[in-house]
Protein backbone atom coordinates (compact mmCIF):
# COMPACT_ATOMS: atom_id res chain seq x y z
CA UNK A 1 0.00 0.00 0.00
CA UNK A 2 2.80 2.41 0.92
CA UNK A 3 4.67 1.79 -2.36
CA UNK A 4 1.53 2.36 -4.40
CA UNK A 5 0.68 5.51 -2.43
CA UNK A 6 4.19 6.93 -2.88
CA UNK A 7 4.17 6.11 -6.60
CA UNK A 8 0.80 7.85 -7.05
CA UNK A 9 2.00 10.81 -4.97
CA UNK A 10 5.07 11.13 -7.21
CA UNK A 11 2.86 11.02 -10.28
CA UNK A 12 0.55 13.71 -8.88
CA UNK A 13 3.54 15.89 -7.94
CA UNK A 14 5.17 15.53 -11.37
CA UNK A 15 1.86 16.38 -13.02
CA UNK A 16 1.60 19.52 -10.89
CA UNK A 17 5.20 20.59 -11.51
CA UNK A 18 4.85 20.11 -15.26
CA UNK A 19 1.91 22.53 -15.31
CA UNK A 20 3.18 25.51 -13.31
CA UNK A 21 0.31 27.60 -14.68
CA UNK A 22 -1.95 25.65 -12.30
CA UNK A 23 0.47 25.84 -9.36
CA UNK A 24 1.32 29.54 -9.65
CA UNK A 25 -2.15 30.87 -8.68
CA UNK A 26 -1.84 29.00 -5.36
CA UNK A 27 0.79 31.49 -4.26
CA UNK A 28 0.18 34.46 -6.55
CA UNK A 29 -3.31 35.35 -5.32
CA UNK A 30 -2.42 35.07 -1.60
CA UNK A 31 0.75 37.08 -2.25
CA UNK A 32 -1.27 39.88 -3.81
CA UNK A 33 -3.73 39.79 -0.92
CA UNK A 34 -0.87 39.85 1.54
CA UNK A 35 0.61 42.89 -0.18
CA UNK A 36 -2.70 44.77 -0.32
CA UNK A 37 -3.66 43.94 3.27
CA UNK A 38 -0.27 44.94 4.63
CA UNK A 39 -0.01 48.06 2.47
CA UNK A 40 -3.54 49.23 3.19
CA UNK A 41 -4.10 48.29 6.80
CA UNK A 42 -0.70 48.32 8.50
CA UNK A 43 -1.89 51.09 10.87
CA UNK A 44 -4.49 48.75 12.35
CA UNK A 45 -1.81 47.35 14.66
CA UNK A 46 -2.33 50.62 16.61
CA UNK A 47 -5.95 49.68 17.39
CA UNK A 48 -6.71 48.98 21.05
CA UNK A 49 -6.83 45.21 21.57
CA UNK A 50 -4.47 44.34 18.72
CA UNK A 51 -1.83 41.86 19.93
CA UNK A 52 1.77 43.02 20.31
CA UNK A 53 3.46 42.45 16.91
CA UNK A 54 6.52 43.84 15.16
CA UNK A 55 4.44 44.62 12.10
CA UNK A 56 1.23 43.79 10.25
CA UNK A 57 3.21 41.61 7.82
CA UNK A 58 4.17 39.27 10.68
CA UNK A 59 0.49 39.01 11.62
CA UNK A 60 -0.71 38.45 8.05
CA UNK A 61 1.82 35.76 7.09
CA UNK A 62 -0.28 33.04 8.76
CA UNK A 63 -3.37 34.24 6.88
CA UNK A 64 -1.54 34.10 3.55
CA UNK A 65 -0.37 30.56 4.29
CA UNK A 66 -3.89 29.37 5.20
CA UNK A 67 -5.35 31.03 2.11
CA UNK A 68 -2.73 29.42 -0.11
CA UNK A 69 -3.30 25.99 1.46
CA UNK A 70 -7.07 26.28 0.91
CA UNK A 71 -6.46 27.07 -2.76
CA UNK A 72 -4.18 24.02 -2.82
CA UNK A 73 -7.15 21.95 -1.64
CA UNK A 74 -9.30 23.30 -4.51
CA UNK A 75 -6.46 22.52 -6.92
CA UNK A 76 -6.16 18.92 -5.64
CA UNK A 77 -9.90 18.49 -6.09
CA UNK A 78 -9.78 19.84 -9.65
CA UNK A 79 -6.91 17.45 -10.49
CA UNK A 80 -8.94 14.44 -9.28
CA UNK A 81 -12.08 15.66 -11.07
CA UNK A 82 -10.13 16.00 -14.33
CA UNK A 83 -8.86 12.42 -13.89
CA UNK A 84 -12.45 11.26 -13.38
CA UNK A 85 -13.65 13.19 -16.45
CA UNK A 86 -10.76 11.90 -18.57
CA UNK A 87 -11.30 8.26 -17.58
CA UNK A 88 -7.88 7.82 -15.93
CA UNK A 89 -9.50 7.40 -12.52
CA UNK A 90 -11.49 4.38 -13.71
CA UNK A 91 -8.34 2.73 -15.08
CA UNK A 92 -6.64 3.43 -11.74
CA UNK A 93 -9.52 1.86 -9.84
CA UNK A 94 -9.26 -1.25 -12.03
CA UNK A 95 -5.52 -1.65 -11.34
CA UNK A 96 -4.30 -4.14 -8.67
CA UNK A 97 -3.52 -1.57 -5.95
CA UNK A 98 -5.26 -0.95 -2.61
CA UNK A 99 -8.03 1.56 -3.18
CA UNK A 100 -6.97 3.58 -0.19
CA UNK A 101 -3.69 4.30 -2.02
CA UNK A 102 -5.59 6.32 -4.61
CA UNK A 103 -6.65 8.82 -1.94
CA UNK A 104 -3.44 8.50 0.11
CA UNK A 105 -1.23 9.20 -2.93
CA UNK A 106 -3.14 12.37 -3.77
CA UNK A 107 -3.01 13.56 -0.15
CA UNK A 108 0.73 12.87 0.17
CA UNK A 109 1.23 15.05 -2.90
CA UNK A 110 -1.00 17.73 -1.34
CA UNK A 111 1.19 17.62 1.79
CA UNK A 112 4.39 18.01 -0.27
CA UNK A 113 2.93 20.95 -2.21
CA UNK A 114 1.78 22.48 1.10
CA UNK A 115 5.37 22.30 2.39
CA UNK A 116 6.52 24.19 -0.71
CA UNK A 117 3.81 26.84 -0.18
CA UNK A 118 4.82 27.32 3.48
CA UNK A 119 8.51 27.68 2.61
CA UNK A 120 7.63 30.21 -0.11
CA UNK A 121 5.67 32.44 2.30
CA UNK A 122 8.22 32.20 5.10
CA UNK A 123 11.01 33.24 2.73
CA UNK A 124 8.82 36.02 1.26
CA UNK A 125 8.08 37.27 4.78
CA UNK A 126 11.74 37.26 5.78
CA UNK A 127 12.72 39.12 2.60
CA UNK A 128 10.17 41.87 3.32
CA UNK A 129 11.11 42.35 6.95
CA UNK A 130 9.07 39.86 8.96
CA UNK A 131 10.73 37.95 11.74
CA UNK A 132 9.94 34.52 13.09
CA UNK A 133 10.02 34.96 16.83
CA UNK A 134 9.77 31.22 17.52
CA UNK A 135 13.09 30.57 15.78
CA UNK A 136 13.89 27.19 14.24
CA UNK A 137 11.36 25.44 16.50
CA UNK A 138 8.76 27.95 15.40
CA UNK A 139 9.50 27.25 11.72
CA UNK A 140 9.14 23.50 12.33
CA UNK A 141 5.82 24.01 14.09
CA UNK A 142 4.53 26.16 11.23
CA UNK A 143 5.54 23.41 8.82
CA UNK A 144 3.84 20.65 10.85
CA UNK A 145 0.55 22.55 11.22
CA UNK A 146 0.70 23.74 7.60
CA UNK A 147 1.36 20.31 6.12
CA UNK A 148 -1.42 18.74 8.21
CA UNK A 149 -3.79 21.51 7.09
CA UNK A 150 -2.65 21.10 3.46
CA UNK A 151 -3.46 17.39 3.62
CA UNK A 152 -6.81 18.17 5.24
CA UNK A 153 -7.80 20.77 2.63
CA UNK A 154 -6.58 18.38 -0.10
CA UNK A 155 -8.90 15.74 1.36
CA UNK A 156 -11.82 18.21 1.23
CA UNK A 157 -11.02 18.82 -2.46
CA UNK A 158 -10.77 15.07 -3.21
CA UNK A 159 -14.05 14.44 -1.39
CA UNK A 160 -15.81 17.12 -3.42
CA UNK A 161 -14.34 15.79 -6.67
CA UNK A 162 -15.49 12.25 -5.89
CA UNK A 163 -18.98 13.50 -5.12
CA UNK A 164 -19.30 16.07 -7.95
CA UNK A 165 -17.30 14.15 -10.61
CA UNK A 166 -16.63 17.26 -12.68
CA UNK A 167 -13.97 19.95 -12.48
CA UNK A 168 -16.24 22.96 -13.01
CA UNK A 169 -18.26 22.15 -9.89
CA UNK A 170 -15.10 21.86 -7.81
CA UNK A 171 -13.87 25.13 -9.36
CA UNK A 172 -17.18 26.68 -8.30
CA UNK A 173 -16.30 26.33 -4.60
CA UNK A 174 -13.50 28.89 -5.07
CA UNK A 175 -15.58 31.77 -3.59
CA UNK A 176 -16.38 29.56 -0.59
CA UNK A 177 -12.67 29.52 0.25
CA UNK A 178 -12.98 33.21 1.00
CA UNK A 179 -16.21 32.78 2.92
CA UNK A 180 -14.66 30.32 5.39
CA UNK A 181 -11.58 32.53 5.66
CA UNK A 182 -13.60 35.68 6.35
CA UNK A 183 -15.48 34.00 9.20
CA UNK A 184 -12.25 32.98 10.91
CA UNK A 185 -9.52 34.87 12.76
CA UNK A 186 -7.09 34.31 9.86
CA UNK A 187 -6.92 37.97 8.81
CA UNK A 188 -7.59 39.87 12.03
CA UNK A 189 -7.61 39.26 15.79
CA UNK A 190 -10.79 37.55 16.95
CA UNK A 191 -11.59 40.28 19.50
CA UNK A 192 -11.60 42.93 16.74
CA UNK A 193 -13.87 41.12 14.28
CA UNK A 194 -17.36 42.53 13.71
CA UNK A 195 -20.41 40.61 14.86
CA UNK A 196 -21.39 37.88 13.94
CA UNK A 197 -18.01 36.97 12.41
CA UNK A 198 -16.40 37.10 15.88
CA UNK A 199 -18.83 34.50 17.27
CA UNK A 200 -18.60 32.21 14.23
CA UNK A 201 -14.80 32.46 14.28
CA UNK A 202 -14.80 30.86 17.74
CA UNK A 203 -16.34 27.71 16.23
CA UNK A 204 -14.43 27.75 12.93
CA UNK A 205 -11.51 25.27 13.03
CA UNK A 206 -9.73 27.48 10.51
CA UNK A 207 -9.31 30.09 13.26
CA UNK A 208 -7.31 27.62 15.31
CA UNK A 209 -5.21 26.56 12.30
CA UNK A 210 -4.45 30.22 11.54
CA UNK A 211 -3.71 31.09 15.18
CA UNK A 212 -1.45 28.02 15.47
CA UNK A 213 0.48 29.07 12.36
CA UNK A 214 0.68 32.69 13.52
CA UNK A 215 1.75 32.20 17.10
CA UNK A 216 5.31 30.94 16.41
CA UNK A 217 5.75 33.82 13.93
CA UNK A 218 4.66 36.73 16.15
CA UNK A 219 5.83 35.44 19.56
CA UNK A 220 7.88 32.79 21.25
CA UNK A 221 6.24 29.39 21.03
CA UNK A 222 3.33 29.02 23.44
CA UNK A 223 1.70 25.66 24.07
CA UNK A 224 -2.03 26.47 23.85
CA UNK A 225 -2.33 27.98 20.32
CA UNK A 226 0.19 25.51 18.90
CA UNK A 227 -1.56 22.46 20.34
CA UNK A 228 -4.96 23.82 19.27
CA UNK A 229 -3.55 24.43 15.80
CA UNK A 230 -2.16 20.90 15.55
CA UNK A 231 -5.43 19.44 16.84
CA UNK A 232 -7.55 21.50 14.40
CA UNK A 233 -5.34 20.79 11.37
CA UNK A 234 -4.93 17.12 12.32
CA UNK A 235 -8.67 16.80 12.94
CA UNK A 236 -9.52 18.27 9.52
CA UNK A 237 -6.98 15.91 7.89
CA UNK A 238 -8.29 12.84 9.72
CA UNK A 239 -12.01 13.49 9.27
CA UNK A 240 -11.90 14.52 5.61
CA UNK A 241 -9.37 11.82 4.61
CA UNK A 242 -11.75 9.27 6.12
CA UNK A 243 -14.72 10.80 4.31
CA UNK A 244 -12.76 10.85 1.03
CA UNK A 245 -11.94 7.13 1.39
CA UNK A 246 -15.59 6.39 2.14
CA UNK A 247 -16.66 8.45 -0.88
CA UNK A 248 -14.22 6.50 -3.06
CA UNK A 249 -15.62 3.20 -1.80
CA UNK A 250 -19.13 4.45 -2.45
CA UNK A 251 -18.23 5.58 -5.96
CA UNK A 252 -16.54 2.30 -6.85
CA UNK A 253 -19.41 0.38 -5.29
CA UNK A 254 -21.87 2.23 -7.52
CA UNK A 255 -19.74 1.80 -10.64
CA UNK B 1 -23.48 52.20 -39.69
CA UNK B 2 -26.87 50.60 -39.03
CA UNK B 3 -25.48 47.18 -40.02
CA UNK B 4 -22.58 47.66 -37.63
CA UNK B 5 -24.96 48.54 -34.80
CA UNK B 6 -27.03 45.43 -35.54
CA UNK B 7 -23.88 43.28 -35.46
CA UNK B 8 -22.79 44.84 -32.16
CA UNK B 9 -26.28 44.25 -30.77
CA UNK B 10 -26.21 40.60 -31.86
CA UNK B 11 -22.84 40.00 -30.18
CA UNK B 12 -24.01 41.71 -27.00
CA UNK B 13 -27.17 39.57 -26.98
CA UNK B 14 -25.09 36.42 -27.48
CA UNK B 15 -23.00 37.26 -24.41
CA UNK B 16 -26.08 38.15 -22.36
CA UNK B 17 -27.79 34.91 -23.42
CA UNK B 18 -24.93 33.01 -21.80
CA UNK B 19 -25.98 34.44 -18.42
CA UNK B 20 -29.57 33.26 -18.86
CA UNK B 21 -28.78 29.89 -20.46
CA UNK B 22 -25.71 28.95 -18.39
CA UNK B 23 -26.45 30.67 -15.05
CA UNK B 24 -24.12 28.30 -13.16
CA UNK B 25 -21.13 29.86 -14.91
CA UNK B 26 -22.23 33.40 -14.03
CA UNK B 27 -23.17 32.88 -10.38
CA UNK B 28 -19.62 32.85 -8.90
CA UNK B 29 -18.79 36.11 -10.70
CA UNK B 30 -21.98 37.72 -9.42
CA UNK B 31 -21.58 36.53 -5.84
CA UNK B 32 -17.82 37.01 -5.41
CA UNK B 33 -17.79 40.85 -5.07
CA UNK B 34 -20.59 40.70 -2.49
CA UNK B 35 -18.79 37.97 -0.55
CA UNK B 36 -15.67 40.14 -0.57
CA UNK B 37 -17.59 43.20 0.57
CA UNK B 38 -19.30 41.36 3.41
CA UNK B 39 -16.13 39.49 4.39
CA UNK B 40 -13.79 42.47 4.30
CA UNK B 41 -16.19 44.64 6.28
CA UNK B 42 -16.64 41.90 8.92
CA UNK B 43 -12.92 41.30 9.23
CA UNK B 44 -11.43 44.76 8.90
CA UNK B 45 -14.44 46.77 10.14
CA UNK B 46 -12.49 48.10 13.12
CA UNK B 47 -10.21 50.00 10.72
CA UNK B 48 -12.77 52.84 10.66
CA UNK B 49 -11.67 53.68 14.22
CA UNK B 50 -8.27 54.76 12.91
CA UNK B 51 -7.56 58.48 13.05
CA UNK B 52 -7.68 59.88 9.52
CA UNK B 53 -10.26 57.42 8.20
CA UNK B 54 -12.65 59.37 5.96
CA UNK B 55 -15.90 57.38 6.29
CA UNK B 56 -18.27 56.74 9.16
CA UNK B 57 -18.01 53.00 8.73
CA UNK B 58 -15.76 50.58 6.87
CA UNK B 59 -18.61 48.83 5.03
CA UNK B 60 -19.68 52.05 3.31
CA UNK B 61 -16.05 52.72 2.44
CA UNK B 62 -15.54 49.25 0.92
CA UNK B 63 -18.81 49.03 -1.11
CA UNK B 64 -17.37 50.94 -4.12
CA UNK B 65 -14.42 48.51 -4.15
CA UNK B 66 -16.86 45.62 -4.53
CA UNK B 67 -18.72 47.44 -7.30
CA UNK B 68 -15.48 47.90 -9.25
CA UNK B 69 -14.34 44.33 -8.49
CA UNK B 70 -17.47 43.07 -10.22
CA UNK B 71 -16.57 45.22 -13.24
CA UNK B 72 -12.99 43.91 -13.17
CA UNK B 73 -14.05 40.26 -12.93
CA UNK B 74 -16.49 40.78 -15.81
CA UNK B 75 -13.80 42.37 -17.95
CA UNK B 76 -11.44 39.46 -17.28
CA UNK B 77 -14.22 36.93 -17.98
CA UNK B 78 -14.79 38.58 -21.37
CA UNK B 79 -11.19 37.80 -22.30
CA UNK B 80 -11.46 34.23 -20.99
CA UNK B 81 -14.64 33.69 -23.02
CA UNK B 82 -12.93 35.03 -26.14
CA UNK B 83 -9.97 32.67 -25.55
CA UNK B 84 -12.50 29.82 -25.28
CA UNK B 85 -14.07 30.89 -28.59
CA UNK B 86 -10.63 31.07 -30.22
CA UNK B 87 -9.71 27.58 -28.94
CA UNK B 88 -13.02 26.16 -30.14
CA UNK B 89 -12.71 27.69 -33.62
CA UNK B 90 -15.86 29.82 -33.25
CA UNK B 91 -13.90 33.09 -33.41
CA UNK B 92 -12.31 32.09 -36.74
CA UNK B 93 -15.78 31.63 -38.19
CA UNK B 94 -16.83 34.99 -36.73
CA UNK B 95 -13.91 36.68 -38.49
CA UNK B 96 -15.17 35.32 -41.81
CA UNK B 97 -18.43 37.25 -41.51
CA UNK B 98 -18.63 40.47 -43.57
CA UNK B 99 -18.35 42.86 -40.64
CA UNK B 100 -15.46 45.22 -39.83
CA UNK B 101 -13.19 43.86 -37.12
CA UNK B 102 -13.72 46.98 -35.02
CA UNK B 103 -17.44 46.21 -35.00
CA UNK B 104 -16.75 42.70 -33.69
CA UNK B 105 -14.51 44.12 -30.98
CA UNK B 106 -17.13 46.67 -29.90
CA UNK B 107 -19.74 43.92 -29.71
CA UNK B 108 -17.56 41.81 -27.43
CA UNK B 109 -16.63 44.74 -25.19
CA UNK B 110 -20.15 46.21 -25.20
CA UNK B 111 -21.42 43.02 -23.61
CA UNK B 112 -18.87 43.45 -20.80
CA UNK B 113 -20.19 46.94 -20.06
CA UNK B 114 -23.69 45.54 -19.50
CA UNK B 115 -22.62 42.34 -17.74
CA UNK B 116 -20.51 44.37 -15.29
CA UNK B 117 -23.72 45.91 -13.97
CA UNK B 118 -25.10 42.53 -12.88
CA UNK B 119 -22.75 41.86 -9.91
CA UNK B 120 -22.88 45.59 -9.14
CA UNK B 121 -26.69 45.56 -8.91
CA UNK B 122 -26.68 42.52 -6.63
CA UNK B 123 -24.02 44.02 -4.38
CA UNK B 124 -25.75 47.41 -4.31
CA UNK B 125 -29.06 45.84 -3.21
CA UNK B 126 -27.33 43.82 -0.46
CA UNK B 127 -25.47 46.95 0.69
CA UNK B 128 -28.68 48.99 0.79
CA UNK B 129 -30.39 46.21 2.78
CA UNK B 130 -27.52 46.36 5.28
CA UNK B 131 -27.95 50.09 5.80
CA UNK B 132 -25.25 51.55 3.57
CA UNK B 133 -26.43 55.09 2.70
CA UNK B 134 -27.93 55.75 -0.76
CA UNK B 135 -25.36 57.63 -2.87
CA UNK B 136 -27.96 59.97 -4.38
CA UNK B 137 -29.28 59.88 -7.95
CA UNK B 138 -26.23 61.72 -9.28
CA UNK B 139 -23.88 59.41 -7.37
CA UNK B 140 -25.71 56.34 -8.64
CA UNK B 141 -25.67 57.47 -12.28
CA UNK B 142 -21.98 58.31 -12.03
CA UNK B 143 -21.28 54.92 -10.42
CA UNK B 144 -23.11 53.10 -13.25
CA UNK B 145 -21.12 55.03 -15.86
CA UNK B 146 -17.80 54.33 -14.16
CA UNK B 147 -18.58 50.64 -13.54
CA UNK B 148 -19.58 50.10 -17.19
CA UNK B 149 -16.51 52.07 -18.28
CA UNK B 150 -14.11 50.07 -16.13
CA UNK B 151 -15.67 46.76 -17.24
CA UNK B 152 -15.11 47.87 -20.85
CA UNK B 153 -11.52 48.98 -20.23
CA UNK B 154 -10.68 45.69 -18.49
CA UNK B 155 -12.45 43.80 -21.29
CA UNK B 156 -10.29 45.60 -23.89
CA UNK B 157 -7.20 44.61 -21.90
CA UNK B 158 -8.31 40.96 -21.48
CA UNK B 159 -9.27 40.72 -25.14
CA UNK B 160 -5.73 41.87 -26.04
CA UNK B 161 -4.30 39.13 -23.83
CA UNK B 162 -6.66 36.52 -25.32
CA UNK B 163 -5.73 37.56 -28.87
CA UNK B 164 -2.04 37.39 -27.98
CA UNK B 165 -1.99 34.01 -26.16
CA UNK B 166 -5.07 32.38 -27.76
CA UNK B 167 -5.64 30.04 -24.80
CA UNK B 168 -7.77 30.00 -21.66
CA UNK B 169 -4.58 29.21 -19.72
CA UNK B 170 -3.89 32.96 -19.89
CA UNK B 171 -6.93 33.50 -17.61
CA UNK B 172 -4.86 34.09 -14.42
CA UNK B 173 -2.99 36.89 -16.21
CA UNK B 174 -6.27 38.64 -17.01
CA UNK B 175 -7.70 38.08 -13.51
CA UNK B 176 -4.56 39.17 -11.68
CA UNK B 177 -4.33 42.35 -13.76
CA UNK B 178 -7.89 43.39 -12.92
CA UNK B 179 -7.51 42.31 -9.29
CA UNK B 180 -4.32 44.36 -8.83
CA UNK B 181 -5.61 47.39 -10.72
CA UNK B 182 -8.53 47.69 -8.30
CA UNK B 183 -6.87 46.74 -5.02
CA UNK B 184 -3.59 48.65 -5.42
CA UNK B 185 -5.52 51.86 -4.86
CA UNK B 186 -7.15 53.51 -1.87
CA UNK B 187 -9.35 50.39 -1.67
CA UNK B 188 -8.90 49.76 2.06
CA UNK B 189 -7.96 53.13 3.46
CA UNK B 190 -7.41 56.80 2.52
CA UNK B 191 -4.04 57.60 0.97
CA UNK B 192 -2.73 59.14 4.20
CA UNK B 193 -3.08 55.79 6.00
CA UNK B 194 -1.41 53.64 3.33
CA UNK B 195 2.19 52.49 3.58
CA UNK B 196 4.60 54.53 1.47
CA UNK B 197 4.96 51.98 -1.36
CA UNK B 198 1.20 51.46 -1.73
CA UNK B 199 0.57 55.21 -1.56
CA UNK B 200 3.05 55.68 -4.41
CA UNK B 201 1.31 53.03 -6.55
CA UNK B 202 -2.16 54.34 -5.68
CA UNK B 203 -1.10 57.86 -6.71
CA UNK B 204 -0.12 56.81 -10.24
CA UNK B 205 -2.82 54.15 -10.63
CA UNK B 206 -5.67 55.68 -12.68
CA UNK B 207 -8.18 53.28 -11.09
CA UNK B 208 -7.72 55.20 -7.81
CA UNK B 209 -9.51 58.16 -9.45
CA UNK B 210 -12.27 55.86 -10.71
CA UNK B 211 -12.69 54.36 -7.23
CA UNK B 212 -12.83 57.78 -5.58
CA UNK B 213 -15.33 58.88 -8.23
CA UNK B 214 -17.66 55.99 -7.34
CA UNK B 215 -17.01 56.37 -3.60
CA UNK B 216 -17.79 60.10 -3.30
CA UNK B 217 -21.57 59.60 -3.42
CA UNK B 218 -21.43 56.99 -0.67
CA UNK B 219 -19.26 58.88 1.81
CA UNK B 220 -20.13 62.53 0.96
CA UNK B 221 -21.64 64.63 -1.83
CA UNK B 222 -20.81 64.31 -5.53
CA UNK B 223 -18.53 67.11 -6.65
CA UNK B 224 -17.11 68.02 -10.05
CA UNK B 225 -13.64 68.09 -8.48
CA UNK B 226 -13.84 64.33 -7.73
CA UNK B 227 -15.82 63.52 -10.89
CA UNK B 228 -13.68 64.83 -13.72
CA UNK B 229 -10.49 62.91 -12.73
CA UNK B 230 -12.57 59.70 -12.67
CA UNK B 231 -14.06 60.37 -16.11
CA UNK B 232 -10.67 61.35 -17.50
CA UNK B 233 -9.07 58.18 -16.08
CA UNK B 234 -11.77 55.97 -17.64
CA UNK B 235 -11.47 57.77 -20.98
CA UNK B 236 -7.69 57.34 -20.92
CA UNK B 237 -7.89 53.61 -20.11
CA UNK B 238 -10.54 53.03 -22.77
CA UNK B 239 -8.42 54.85 -25.37
CA UNK B 240 -5.20 53.04 -24.45
CA UNK B 241 -6.54 49.50 -24.03
CA UNK B 242 -8.97 49.99 -26.93
CA UNK B 243 -6.08 50.90 -29.23
CA UNK B 244 -4.04 47.87 -28.08
CA UNK B 245 -7.00 45.51 -28.58
CA UNK B 246 -7.77 46.98 -32.02
CA UNK B 247 -4.16 46.47 -33.04
CA UNK B 248 -4.22 42.89 -31.71
CA UNK B 249 -7.40 42.11 -33.63
CA UNK B 250 -6.03 43.60 -36.86
CA UNK B 251 -2.94 41.38 -36.57
CA UNK B 252 -4.93 38.28 -35.59
CA UNK B 253 -4.74 35.60 -38.28
CA UNK B 254 -2.60 37.67 -40.67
Amino acid sequence: MIRASVALARRALLNALRRPQFLAPLVIFPTFFLAVNVGGLSRTTDLPGFPQVDGFLDFQLGAAIVQSLLLGGVSAGIAVALEIEGGFFDRLAASPIPRISIVAGRLLAAGAIALGQIIYFLILGLIFGASIKGGVLGVLIVMVIGVLAGIGFGAVGVLLALKARNASTVQGIFPLVFVVLFISSAFFPRNLLSSPADVIADYNPLSYVADGLRDPIISTVSAAPVLEGIAAAGGIALVFSGLAVLALRGRLGNA
Amino acid sequence: MRTSLRTIGALVRRALNEIVRVPGAAIPGVLAPTIFMLGLSSVFGAADELRGFTADDFRTYIVPVGLLQGAGFTGAATGVNLARDIEGGWFDRLLLCPAPRLTLLLGIVGSAALRGLLPATFLFLVAMALGVPFPGVDGLILAILLIAGLASAMAFFSVSVALRFRTQQAAPLMQIASFSAILFTTAYAPKELLTDWLRAIATINPVTHVLEGVRQGFVADVTWGETWPALLAIAGMLALFGAVATRGLRRFGT
